[in-house]
């Protein structure tokens, strides 16, 4: 089987032919580390690649085999991992100046999770610093190239995960969605991401941005693949107090008997309007028919508060970053700028954080300072607290009348580099849909349906599931993939050009 | 270095109404830390007791220490707390090079203890009651080294040495509300309440609370107002004084240097103090300002704590007898002085002498042998009565052989020696050294005989009347039988020997 057919094989292929001998894991790994050679000068989708350590994981999974033990699910498939995990013995930057050269000493949970599933981790991928950005631009290490037109960007935080999909570097990635970072840059590749519902999997090992919002999750470039990455890295896990200690809701199953006959789909009035490109409209609007075809039965919402998500979130996130990111000051680990023998501690900590921070996180550092000082707590930090409850709210009074909600991903398709770079309104903009989800604690999809007439470019249908039922995304996303599939005739990403 | 001007005790009471508030970390006795599951053992190598995340890594998270809940919810029950039904961790948010994530995770408003109360006694007996606003859980710091300077603080130091061993051991923060009306006895007051704490964590089991190893630490806040005046003055924080003698004499200290302040037409500064063991003043530390701000906000890496009820009655029916209650109930049962019964507390014997007396020991030898011979050993090896090597059941022993005559006071004292030295159980060292009294008549007779014939002119005087003199023929039957005869009954013997009676 050559390079190409592999790297185009789904995670669910891969481990179907590995485990039946048609391929070893060293030919696939071997497979997508040439890929990554060819491709991502271009792309810049990786931080770090670890050939060697990718090839040793591969060889261990071929020996098991050899000895006639029973492979995981996954076992042998290749993953690109957001660089915002900590890898024992491996970099782990969070796409920051400040932690360049950090190599951590403990894997996080879910790293010990894909070990223990036999994946392949191929390296680290590129990401907004600290995962503050919806484009990739704030990385300290340079911008990553959307696969369907690399003068745009791939989303973010996570676009380095995302644009490895589509770019064919890898069949499984992870990501992290704190208002948005996992399912707006699937939305903006033609890929499928996931937020699991809080709590799902394990943050143990993940740098923090805003503890109750950040969640890992899968990245992949079906809704199965995604369901058997999901069943892999979630779980409860004792390390992190906020982790749910429940099963695992049933995703696989799920993705694999895709059905909305006699579902009820939720579309929620504010989630269009202003701001939304018309061809993204069109293709949900499109969405919203092809699900009445399928048996489901349409619902109308209204959600006022959602109009609040972004001020909140905008609130929340820094206030929780403003402190999650005192901890970087020189002292222990990552850069350390003046450190001359002149300088006192202050002073060398100040130096460190004005050349180790961006301006995107400095600008949320210092928002999230002011909106904690005291006299302004009630008014800001406070309130943004009680409009999370309302939404949350309004979310469970959603969810009496449906099953899902279904709402474009991100109102627009991936815009071009540099854009929106100097003006971080707009760019918030890009998670108006997927915000009220993360202030919510709920579980949301992305996947693509269809390119924008427009410009070309794909566009993606989000689905909004209740907390703890991550497993109607797969049921409803497996429907809806395969119907757009048959309606193609072939997935969405075969119409990226080839790079 | 400038003088402190103080005012005399005496002109600062009788023109100041001193207002305190006593604020005590405790470190619980935890075997792991408060959010990790790292060992608190106290002396281990520099850093060796550490995680990513008591180390504060990227990406390490907490999870709470239900040990450290359970010991939390004693203290405020000990206190008479009402206990939180939900309550939530909060980040304290400020930089220093020993916190390892620049914020403290403590709490802020949801303590998990409120409103309580503890009532100290006096030295003279009087019971005075200190209302107490909260205890809360948190975590304590690693520890600083400055190497260079003068004086170990920061200033002028070349560099500092970071020890994270104890960054994260749980602490348990109580702290008084202000304490009005003491008056003169403010100083003494501080004292009690937190010699009395003390005794409440230990009689908890919660920590050992020694103050000498930093397991509890005390701040004095003070401050004065003119007779008459409801308002409180300005505060000073005195940080970190570590024995009750300090805290006494830091709050005498405070009320002298206010007065003085304050009497010149001066106005005190809100600040923190540092407390001088040497001379028992205190000095100017940081100014507190009131632009000071933590911004706490609610722990988002952690669940809120919910004790169930039933829980809690649970804990407040293993809650110990208060120890103030305990103090008396012991001394009625014992028959000492309040003044006795002090020293007993100072010297540590209390729980000794209960062992021993449990052992089956009466109250006044028990009392005798740990507040004699065994409290003076201690002093001599500069340990606590417990580390010696010596049991209450041993003690007990000694008391009985005693009681039954079988041991004079003397040979005691020997065996006791010879437990202590680790030559066994006091039977065994009976044994070994032969310590029996002489009770055998027949030996002792033949030693009456022979005392009396060597010293017949004294024997003379005694039959002649003058019984005194039979402390003589005493000594020398007892030197004679190595000490090893009871004194009483030789005496009694050669009274017999000698046909006269005491009269």
């Amino acid at each position: 089987m050559t390079d190409n057919i592999i790297i185009k094989l789904t995670a669910a292929e891969i481990a179907g032919k590995i485990a039946a001998g048609e391929l070893t894991a060293v030919e696939v790994t071997e497979a997508h580390l040439a890929r990554i050679e060819a491709v991502d000068e271009k792309v810049h989708a990786f931080l770090h690649v670890d050939r060697e350590g990718a090839l040793a994981q591969a060889r261990a999974v071929d020996e098991k085999r050899a000895r006639g033990e029973k492979l995981g699910p996954l076992a042998g498939v290749p993953l690109a991992l957001k660089d915002i995990f900590t890898t024992a013995g491996m970099p782990t930057t969070v796409g920051s100046k400040i932690l360049e050269g950090w190599i951590p000493p403990y894997d996080a949970t879910l790293v010990k999770n894909l070990k223990a599933a036999d994946v392949v981790i191929l390296g680290k991928t590129n990401m907004d610093e600290f995962a503050m950005g919806s484009s990739t631009e704030n990385s300290a290490y340079g911008p990553t190239g959307n696969p369907w037109d690399l003068t745009r960007i791939p989303g973010g935080s996570g676009g380095g995960s995302s644009a490895a999909l589509a770019a064919y570097e890898a069949p499984l990635a992870i990501g992290t969605d704190t208002g948005g970072s996992i399912r707006q840059p699937a939305a903006v590749t033609g890929t499928v991401g996931v937020k699991p519902t809080y709590g799902g999997v394990s943050r143990y090992g993940m740098v923090a941005f805003s503890s109750s919002l950040d969640q890992g999750g899968p990245c992949a470039r079906t809704v199965l693949d995604a369901a058997l990455l999901h069943e892999a890295i979630a779980g409860h896990d004792p390390l992190d107090s906020t982790s749910i200690d429940a099963p695992v809701p049933p995703v696989v199953e799920a993705a694999r008997n895709g059905s909305v006959a006699g579902m009820r789909v939720g579309v929620v009035k504010q989630f269009r309007g202003e701001g939304y490109q018309a061809g993204v409209v069109q293709r949900f609007d499109e969405s919203v028919e092809l699900l009445k075809s399928l048996g489901a039965e349409i619902v109308e919402l209204d959600c006022p508060t959602f109009d609040l998500a972004l001020s909140a979130y905008y609130l929340i996130a820094p206030s929780e970053c403003s402190s999650n990111l005192a901890r970087f000051d020189a002292m222990r680990y990552g850069l350390r700028v003046g450190d001359d023998g002149t300088r006192s501690a202050e002073d060398v900590t100040a130096l460190t954080r004005e050349a180790g921070f961006g301006d995107e996180v400095k600008r949320r550092i210092i928002l999230g300072t002011y909106a904690l000082s005291s006299g302004y707590y009630d008014a800001y930090y406070g309130s943004a607290q009680k409009v999370r409850t309302l939404i949350t709210r309004e979310f469970e009074k959603a969810f009496e009348e449906v099953d899902v909600i279904v709402s474009p991903t991100t109102p627009t398709t991936a815009f071009p580099i540099g854009e929106r770079a100097d003006d971080p309104m707009a760019m918030y903009l890009a998670d108006l849909c997927t915000i009220p989800t993360n202030l919510a604690g709920n579980a949301a999809m992305s996947l693509p349906c269809g390119l924008a007439p427009e410009d070309g470019l794909p566009v993606g249908l989000q689905i909004i599931a209740p907390a703890m039922k991550d497993d109607r995304l797969y049921k409803v996303g497996a429907a809806v993939e395969a119907a757009f599939v048959e309606k193609w005739g072939h997935p969405l990403l075969e119409e990226a050009p080839s790079l | 270095m400038t003088v402190t001007e103080l005012l005399s005790y005496e002109a600062a009471l009788a023109e100041y109404d001193p207002v305190m508030g006593l604020e005590v970390h405790v470190e619980l006795g935890t075997r792991t830390k408060m959010f990790c599951g790292c060992s608190t053992e106290l002396g281990a190598e520099p850093n060796s007791q550490t995680c990513p995340t008591c180390l504060g890594l990227p990406g390490s998270l907490p999870v709470v220490n239900a040990i450290g809940v359970e010991s939390a919810i004693k203290i405020g029950l000990a206190l008479h707390c009402e206990i939180a039904e939900w309550c939530r961790f909060a980040r304290k948010n400020y930089f220093y090079p020993d916190m390892p994530k620049n914020f403290q995770t403590s709490q802020y408003d949801e303590p998990i203890a409120f409103n309580g109360y503890l009532d100290v006694q006096l030295e003279d007996g009087e019971v005075f009651r200190v209302e107490i606003e909260r205890a809360h859980m948190e975590e304590d710091t690693g520890k600083s080294l400055h190497v260079g300077g003068a004086t170990g603080r920061i200033h002028g130091a070349s560099h500092s040495l970071l020890d994270y061993n104890r960054a994260g051991i749980p602490l348990i923060e109580i702290v008084t509300k202000p304490i009005e009306g003491a008056g003169e006895r403010a100083p003494e007051v501080a004292k009690a309440y937190v010699a009395e704490l003390r005794e409440l964590i230990r009689a908890l089991g919660v920590s050992d609370a020694r103050m000498d190893k930093g397991q509890m630490r005390c701040d004095v806040n003070l401050s004065l107002r003119p007779h008459g005046t409801e308002k409180f003055g300005t505060r000073s924080e005195t940080k970190n004084v570590n024995s009750l003698r300090s805290v006494e004499r830091a709050a005498r200290f405070e009320i002298q240097r206010h007065a003085a302040v304050l009497s010149s037409g001066g106005s005190i500064v809100q600040e923190t103090r540092h407390f001088h063991e040497d001379d028992g003043s205190t000095t100017s530390g940081r100014i507190k300002d009131n632009a000071e701000d933590y911004r706490y906000f609610p722990e988002p890496d952690l669940v809120p704590v919910a004790p169930a009820r039933a829980w809690v009655e649970e804990l407040r029916a293993t809650l110990p007898e208060p120890p103030r209650v305990r103090r008396n109930r012991l001394r009625e049962e014992w028959g000492v002085s309040e003044l006795d019964m002090q020293s007993i507390l100072n010297a540590g014997a209390v729980e000794a002498i209960v062992a021993t007396i449990e052992a089956g020991a009466d109250a006044a030898s028990a009392r005798k042998w740990w507040m004699g011979e065994l409290a003076r050993n201690a002093n001599e090896q500069g340990v606590s009565l417990e580390e010696l090597a010596i049991t209450p059941a041993d003690v007990a022993r000694v008391s009985a052989l005693v009681a039954a005559g079988d041991l004079n006071d003397k040979l005691a004292r020997q065996v006791i020696e010879g437990v202590l030295a680790g030559e066994g159980t006091p039977d065994e060292v009976v044994e070994k050294r032969g310590l029996k009294v002489v009770s055998d008549d027949g030996a002792l007779g033949a030693a009456v005989e022979e005392a009396i014939a060597g010293n017949a002119a004294i024997a003379d005087k005694i039959r002649g009347g003058k019984v005194a003199a039979v402390g003589a023929l005493v000594g020398a039957v007892m030197k004679a039988t190595r000490g090893q005869a009871d004194a009483a009954k030789v005496k009694d013997l050669i009274l017999e020997k000698l046909g006269v009676s005491e009269g």
